[in-house]
């Protein structure tokens, strides 16, 4: 018997329907085309203005691209070359390189040693990255990475970034043997401890300076798009745990802690970063004494990172708010301590959710590093702005050049926004 | 106190003399509203109570503060010989032998859910992770799902979560269980599941004090009931009895409410 269920009120199944596959899509590229672009008239009307605008794109651009020339050494010499046929002239690119990604007064037999820093660099990120597919000891290599790359890029002695290292080993351990009593105690001690440290390291490395010793460069000779990268990639991991502490610090139980945190934050945010630039560049030397040797980049990096973990201090707050109030309480009642309960409740979930925001002030602070051109650093659109289109050869060049920085950029954001997002995929728990 | 439900008494559910939580004259306010006045409670090791009540009758409110979820104003409490103060380390001796279970279970989406089960074992018992996750798997076990263990919350269904969150709470070996209304958010075929659980729980002789609103799970288990209405106990008694013949006006008012459909 059949079991249509149409015709009475009284119905008992007896028979089981069995799942069947769903229906195979019905495909072909003329079908996809008729319902994608041309479904309605004036949906085959955009679609025809759109062609028409891709066209017009891709004419000026391919036969820019395509007779582009990447010989000769001056403007001149590449125009005679082109003779008029509307192609780029990218021979700037190839003689300007060691520029764009260097700056101008990096010694050039010296360029192997940010080269080697940055090829390590993707020896020394995926640990950090892809924390879940490769052992954790291998975190060591990420931990070592910055010491070893600052002495690379800045040379030196080797003393100066070990006892860097140290100051920050022994404040970690100073702050996870006081960190029972309290946690804010715990930060106080590791803070101290650390610039304990770090002041003997000064003294002793000043001493020892010729031990393990790579010729110095000053910061001064830092530029192109190695300062960028150097300026994003230390602001993006320094704001990062700052930025954590700023947001805990803003729900905290404690006024004092609260009301720094608050005015903190609501300062930070509410100046300009080209302000605190100018600041880092003139008024911080103008109140520090004359001889004192405070670096500009190390002043910059501060101010940068000041800004950012402001930003990523209120996305992180907006993570914490977003988790429901059931998660503290079931931490409370395991008789966790506040330290676990953030370490392992609440963070990886508050943190999870602010990925997005985490990402966007990232992907943005990157890009601000290029305001440090503005109190004359030679970053790559201080290189381009400066020394490149002032040169007699170059001058009156700027598609290839600003197209070439536009692309440069472009690569490392988008490689992080794609990043966070296969990110975002793997902490999926629900519904997997 | 004797015993009352004869049908399903079992020779563990015996209750000692000695006291497990002992409240006396406790008063908590929320800003100016009083939630819970002038409470007094002794519980002694064994006992089964079920609190009932009109929601905002501050039963909840009544057994979060035993593991100082909610701070009380006034009064004392005191725990396996624990006085709960504002000192952290008391809180934290308190937390360590209370287990609680939630109305929406609040448990941690983004572990597993053995990782659930094992985390308070390993990080504030300070237990090996190996011996924690044998724990851990005894209780899944107990509680009817090891083969999620490698799941996520978010895979299960609400009975199962409920489920997993008093095996997490076991996973502490508490001397005392609070439910605050473990049933609420699930779906009727789930209840069960959950209630079963929590009566082989009680059979084993777990000390425990739940809110809830399964009268049945009250007659069958508890040794006694208790009533609250606007922050105050207005009635306890042994099931059958509170059943029976609730003496208060509210009382027979609140349980013609509950019983009569």
């Amino acid at each position: 018997m059949s079991d249509t269920h149409a015709e009475s009120v009284a119905f008992v199944r007896e028979s089981v329907i069995p799942p069947a596959p769903p229906p195979a899509k019905e495909a072909g590229a003329i079908r996809w085309m008729r319902e994608n672009l041309f479904a309605t008239w004036f949906n085959a009307i955009l679609t025809l203005v759109a062609l028409y605008l891709i066209w017009v794109l891709l004419s000026g651009v391919v036969p820019w691209i395509v007779n582009g020339t990447w010989q000769g050494s001056s403007l001149a010499e590449c125009r005679e070359i082109l003779q008029g046929n509307g192609g780029g002239c990218f021979a700037v690119l190839r003689e300007r390189w060691p520029q764009l990604l260097f700056g101008f007064q990096y010694p050039d037999y010296l360029r192997w040693r940010p080269v080697l820093a940055f090829f390590l660099l993707f020896v020394a990120v995926p640990p950090a990255l892809f924390v879940m597919f490769l052992p954790r000891w291998t975190l060591i290599v990420t931990a070592i990475y910055p010491f070893l790359a600052y002495w690379l890029i800045w040379g030196g002695t080797i003393l100066t970034p070990l006892f860097a290292a140290l100051g920050v080993v022994a404040g970690y351990l100073a702050f996870s043997f006081t960190e029972r009593r309290g946690f804010v105690l715990g930060l106080a001690a590791g803070v101290v401890t650390a610039l304990a440290v770090w002041w003997i390291g000064g003294l002793l490395a000043g001493e020892f300076s010729r031990f393990l010793r790579l010729e110095a460069v000053v910061s001064r000779a830092m530029g192109g798009f190695m300062l960028n990268l150097v300026l994003g990639i230390v602001c993006v991991s320094l704001s990062l745990p700052i930025g954590i502490l700023l947001a805990l610090g803003r729900q905290s139980s404690l006024p004092v802690v609260k009301g720094f945190c608050v005015v903190f934050i609501e300062f930070v945010r509410g100046v300009p970063l080209i302000t605190l630039l100018f600041v880092a560049n003139v008024v911080l030397a103008f109140f520090l004494p004359p001889d004192a040797n405070f670096d500009l980049i190390l002043r910059v990096i501060i101010m940068i990172t000041l800004f950012a973990s402001a930003y990523i201090a209120e996305v992180i707050r907006g993570g914490l708010a977003a988790l429901p109030k059931g998660q503290y309480e079931a931490a409370d009642s395991l008789g966790l301590d506040y330290a676990q309960a953030m370490r392992l409740i609440i963070l990886p979930q508050a943190l999870k959710i602010s990925i997005p925001g985490i990402v966007n002030v990232a992907v943005g602070l990157f890009k601000d590093t290029t305001l440090v051109s503005v109190i004359s650093m030679f970053d790559l659109v201080g290189m381009i702005r400066g020394p490149i289109l002032a040169s007699t050869a170059w001058a009156g060049i700027y598609w290839e050049l600003w197209a070439a920085a536009c692309l440069m950029f472009f690569v490392v954001c988008y490689g992080i926004s794609q990043y966070s997002q296969w990110l975002e995929r793997q902490l999926q728990t629900d519904h997997r | 106190m004797a015993m009352t439900d004869t049908d399903t008494a079992t020779p563990q559910m015996e209750i000692s003399d000695e006291v497990a939580i002992e409240i006396r004259n406790m008063n908590k306010w929320y800003g100016t509203f009083h939630v819970l006045r002038d409470i007094d409670l002794t519980v002694h090791r064994g006992e089964r109570i079920v609190i009932c009540g009109p929601s905002g009758s501050g039963k909840s409110t009544l057994i979060r503060c035993i593991n100082a979820l909610e701070e009380h104003q006034r009064g004392s409490i005191v725990v396996d010989g624990t006085p709960l103060s504002s000192d952290l380390k008391n809180i934290d001796k308190i937390r360590s032998e209370v287990g609680m279970c939630f109305q929406h279970f609040n448990l941690f989406p983004h572990l597993t859910i053995l990782e659930n089960c094992t985390l308070a074992p390993i990080w504030v018992r300070k237990i090996p992770k190996r011996e924690a996750e044998k724990t851990a798997m005894y209780f899944l076990e107990k509680v009817k799902i090891p083969d999620q263990a490698n799941k996520y919350p978010g895979q299960l269904s609400g009975g199962q979560q409920q489920r997993v969150a008093i095996a997490r709470s076991l996973c502490m070996r508490p001397r005392i269980m609070l439910f605050d209304e473990p049933t609420s958010a699930l779906d009727p075929e789930m209840i069960k599941e959950v209630l079963d659980t929590m009566i082989q729980l009680a059979e084993e002789g777990m000390t425990m004090l739940c809110v809830t609103h399964e009268m049945g799970f009250a007659r069958q288990v508890a040794n006694r009931v208790i009533f609250m209405d606007d922050g105050q106990i207005v009635e306890q008694n042994e099931p059958e009895a509170f059943f029976k013949s609730p003496r208060n006006e509210r009382t027979r008012l609140f349980l013609s409410q509950i019983l009569g459909h």
